[in-house]
């Protein structure tokens, strides 16, 4: 059925599919570090060489009850349930900031457990509902 | 169902076809809009603009699935050299062009009330802009490069190497942290939308499909008339 050329050119592209994916997965592989958006709390407790005068992103939930605003300034626990960071923050936060929900905070870390931030962003989940529904799941959760 | 895409067919689609697509567009769209902004409830955590959703996620699936047409046409192309390949992709490119820039477009609109901000080069988001510059260069080679067979060939080779980044958009939120939320459709577990909010999704969904029918078909058949017309010259 198949012609002697579309056989050998299967056979070209076969090949040439296959290295290039693995070209590229490995690419990614060894870019991981610039590829991830933020690193969460155990990320930066496990890591020997992270550095205080850089620039980085850390993110994680924000701990409940954590937040405390004391005039201009707003400190809350960044966690991922494993290791916590607190974190110091003077200026807007976006709507979506609260209690139990995601958050990116952008700064420099003072040390491994004490971070300045100069950017805070709220992160979305996966899950949407009515308020109703959400009202329904906390009680029956309660 | 493949015979249907053949010139002959396409060349002998009445354009009574297409006005009852037409029809059938505006019916469901209306449907579509009326639930997707009146009849569905905000959500719990950000109201109103998870309309944008509606939009959002749709137009990112077709942008997405139409390269991945393209790209595996592009292979049956360039291995079995069947003729209407190339004229299927080249009136395919467009319509999934406008969908990548109106997924980017309706991303950061929602991004900026949700997230706190218009744009961030997280790795979901970032895949999603390589992809439309994929296009504009698919796009490109047919309307740079004069000679047909070798414009085929470029374009092909483009789509081809793009067809590598669409497993990286889809998973990139699941392999590395991203600020992009993990998807809420899956094929292996239920949705983490409510119903409320799949519903109008659905029509959505259907809503652009065929409005991307609707344009390929136009398109395909002008292209189809176009070679022919380039054919008969050539052989003057």
């Amino acid at each position: 059925m198949l012609g002697k050329k579309a056989k050998s050119r299967i056979l070209l592209f076969v090949t040439l599919f296959i290295s290039f994916a693995l070209v590229i997965f490995f690419v990614l592989r060894s870019l991981e570090e610039n590829v991830v958006y933020f690193l969460s709390p155990s990320d930066v407790y496990n890591k020997s060489d992270i550095s205080l005068n850089e620039t980085i992103r850390i993110g994680g939930l924000v701990k409940i009850n954590s937040i405390n605003e004391k005039e201009e300034v707003i400190n809350f626990i960044i966690t991922d349930l494993k290791n916590e960071i607190v974190v110091s923050y003077s200026g807007l936060i976006p709507n979506l900031f609260s209690e139990g929900k995601g958050v990116i905070a952008e700064g420099k870390l003072k040390d491994k457990k004490y971070f300045i931030a100069d950017k805070i962003l709220a992160k979305h989940d996966e899950n949407y509902m009515p308020p109703e529904v959400k009202k329904a799941l906390d009680q029956s959760n309660n | 169902m493949f015979k249907n895409f053949f010139p002959s067919k396409i060349l002998s689609l009445k354009n009574k076809t297409i006005s009852n697509l037409v029809f059938f567009l505006t019916i469901i769209t209306t449907i579509g809009l009326f639930y997707s902004l009146v009849a569905s409830p905000p959500d719990y955590i950000q109201g109103d603009s998870v309309r944008i959703m509606y939009v959002h996620v749709p137009s990112s699936f077709i942008a997405i699935g139409i390269f991945g047409i393209i790209g595996m046409s592009s292979i049956i192309n360039l291995v079995f050299k069947i003729k209407i390949m190339p004229l299927i992709c080249k009136s395919l490119a467009p319509v999934g062009l406008v969908f990548a820039v109106i997924s980017i477009i309706t991303g950061s609109l929602w991004g900026k009330p949700t997230w706190g901000i218009w744009w961030v080069w997280d790795a979901r988001l970032t895949s999603m802009v390589i992809l439309l510059f994929f296009y504009i260069a698919y796009i490109l080679i047919w309307k740079v490069v004069k000679k047909f067979e070798e414009a085929n060939k470029i374009s092909s080779i483009i789509a081809i190497i793009g067809l590598f980044n669409l497993p990286i958009i889809r998973y990139s939120v699941d392999w590395w942290n991203t600020l992009h939320q993990p998807s809420s459709l899956s094929l292996t577990s239920a949705p983490t939308i409510h119903y409320t909010m799949l519903i109008p999704l659905i029509i959505m969904f259907f809503v652009m499909i065929i409005f991307s029918l609707i344009i390929f078909l136009m398109r395909y058949k002008t292209e189809i008339m176009k070679f022919k017309l380039n054919n008969k010259k050539n052989i003057k």
